[in-house]
């Protein structure tokens, strides 16, 4: 068998190649350096990662959608709009990274990030079952090491077992399907699948039985309901640069992943799976905002709220139409930057008062007021406010849904949305009105290194931008979703 | 020649036993053994399906192969995790491993 290699080859994983590149410079960039310098690593990181964006802007913008290596990857707009998204979070992640007092001497971690956003890139363009679970392997690998990277703190190892007993769990019945998929079928390829099931070689009942054991696995990473209860226990344990990249880039991954295998290896059963992900995202909404209102931790109360997002996009995927995925796009968008400043936001105040506890942040406002309004961004973009992105990104998920006759869904996400206004507000009101306990304020400053303000005022902007200013991304969703009609 | 839904019925047992052991044993290896089970069986299936099926098409061997890779290395880290826990809290049941819930 001859293999010829075209440049849309290289182009097509050119964001892959410099990431393999990016990582061994760290590596060895990391052996130079002496211990109390490594932190400038994170610089290189987020640089490289930046360096890598335009790179992949300028000359691996994708044409026409095409499949290279023999059908393993697909080169369209869906999967590259996904990677950069991907990039982008990894790069503010390397900056939370940075003065995090276990992981920012370390190149081990930098490198660790970037080898799972190279699984994340290649999650997003996969196109045969082979290729998507090395994919998925290579994003959840790095990421148990690194949530359980703090081997000298308790919750932080927990954490990390934690996830890789459930992660290993589901991938396993998730492959367990791809096996049963691939035998019936008699191939791995996603797109061959579809026609497989349009021909009628697989029987409905049997398809909706493979689709239950990829729910399984797939529904882990974007932690919806029932396969959720991982995720607080992680990202509380976990180091809290993690925590933000894994309630965003992993999460977007797994979307990116059950959009293309269920629109285009399933079609035909469209019915039965849309209906079952409304009964899903239904009760990841409700069951995530009502358990997230009774929490004193604030990652457990972003974890519980991160879980009510996933249920938010999923309407976009139940709607089953080109404007629901494009809203799911650019809900996950608006979604990375949101939840991005809001972790951002307890990495730096976790730094300064060492702890995660909602009473420890009253008087921020006093104390660090540039914090506090990234915060305030923060939380009134994910509880839906305009101008937010949170707002606008609603807004197209519920249209989606009204557009799609599942009214009753989008009402179910607008009442959800109401009670999530009443927790992240509670939130907001130890920030801006509650005091410091018989403390002076002033006495007390948090502050902000370079890093840090960097990524707050990038992500605070971006949220800003992408509420207002909505149309041009909205046209680069919608660019992705075509891909997949 | 043996007919191939013997094979896909060991696989399921083997699936079955496996996913029984992660859910009911309470040692932390033990679970690790329980998912690799869960892993042969997926490997017995994309096996005999290849053989059963094309044999020419050699994408289910390949498959196998490389879910030994990922599987080895999920272990490993699985492993380590379990060290880093045990040197802190000598222990390596899964009910010890408790401190964070709701």
């Amino acid at each position: 068998m001859t293999v010829t290699y075209t440049s849309s080859m290289i182009m097509a994983i050119l964001p892959e190649i410099l990431l393999l590149a990016l990582g061994l410079l760290v590596l060895a960039v990391d052996l130079a350096l002496k211990e109390e310098k490594r932190r400038s690593l994170g610089w290189l990181t987020a640089g490289g990662l930046l360096a890598i964006m335009a790179a992949s802007l300028m000359f691996a913008r994708p044409g026409d959608p095409e499949m290279v290596f023999g059908g393993m990857v697909r080169y369209d707009w869906l999967g590259f709009f996904f990677k950069m998204l991907f990039l982008f979070a990894a790069a503010i992640t390397a900056l939370f990274m940075m003065d995090h007092k276990n992981l920012g001497h370390r190149g081990e971690a930098y490198l660790l990030l970037l080898a799972s956003t190279l699984g994340m890139s290649l999650m997003a363009s996969a196109a045969d079952l082979v290729m998507l679970y090395i994919a998925i392997e290579t994003t959840s690998i790095p990421l148990y090491i690194l949530a359980g990277f703090m081997t000298g703190d308790d919750h932080s190892t927990e954490s990390g077992f934690k996830y890789l007993l459930f992660g290993a769990l589901t991938s396993t019945v998730m492959l367990y399907g791809f096996s049963l998929l691939y035998g019936f079928t008699g191939t791995t390829g996603i797109y061959e699948l579809g026609a497989m099931f349009s021909a009628g070689q697989v029987s409905l009942g049997l398809a909706v039985g493979l689709i239950f054991l990829i729910i399984v696995g797939l529904g882990f990473k974007v932690s919806i309901v029932p396969f959720h209860f991982w995720a607080p226990d992680v990202y509380e344990g976990a180091p809290t640069p993690v925590a933000g990249f894994l309630s965003t880039a992993s999460k977007a991954a797994g979307f990116a992943v059950l959009m293309r295998l269920f629109l285009i290896a399933f079609p035909d059963v469209a019915a039965s799976w849309s209906l079952l992900l409304a009964v899903l995202s239904t009760l990841t909404m409700t069951l995530g905002n009502l358990v997230a209102m009774v929490q004193k931790n604030i990652k457990r109360l972003l974890a519980y709220s991160s879980i009510a997002h996933a249920g938010y996009a999923m309407i976009g995927l139940a709607a089953v139409s080109q404007l629901g995925v494009a809203s799911v796009v650019f809900y996950l968008a608006a979604y990375i930057l949101t939840n991005l400043a809001a972790f951002g936001v307890v990495v730096a105040v976790g730094r300064e008062t060492g702890s995660d506890e909602i009473t420890a942040y009253s008087g921020l406002s006093r104390r660090a007021p540039g914090l506090a309004l990234a915060m305030m961004v923060a939380f009134l973009s994910l509880a839906g406010m305009p101008p937010f992105g949170g707002f606008v990104a609603k807004v197209f998920v519920f249209t989606a849904a009204v557009k799609a006759d599942m009214v009753w869904l989008a009402i179910v996400g607008v009442l959800n949305s109401i009670i999530g206004v009443y927790y992240y507000l509670t939130v907001l009101k130890y920030v801006y009105l509650y005091r410091m306990e018989n403390e002076d304020e002033d006495q007390h400053p948090i502050p902000l290194s370079r890093p840090y303000t960097i990524a707050l005022v990038v992500l605070s902007i971006g949220i800003l931008l992408i509420g207002t200013i909505f149309a041009p991304w909205f046209g680069f969703s919608g660019a992705a979703a075509v891909n997949l009609f | 020649m043996i007919p191939l839904s013997w094979y896909l019925t060991l696989s399921a047992g083997l699936f079955s036993i496996g996913l029984f052991g992660v859910l009911a044993r309470k040692n932390a290896v033990a679970i690790l053994l329980g998912i690799e089970l869960m892993l042969n069986a997926v490997n017995i299936n994309l096996v005999a399906f290849w053989r059963y099926g094309d044999p020419a098409m050699i994408v289910g061997q390949v498959f196998a192969i490389i879910v030994f890779a990922t599987a080895a290395a999920e272990v490993a880290v699985g492993l380590a995790l379990i060290i880093s826990i045990y040197r802190r809290r000598k222990t390596v049941v899964a009910d010890e491993i408790d401190m964070m819930k709701w």
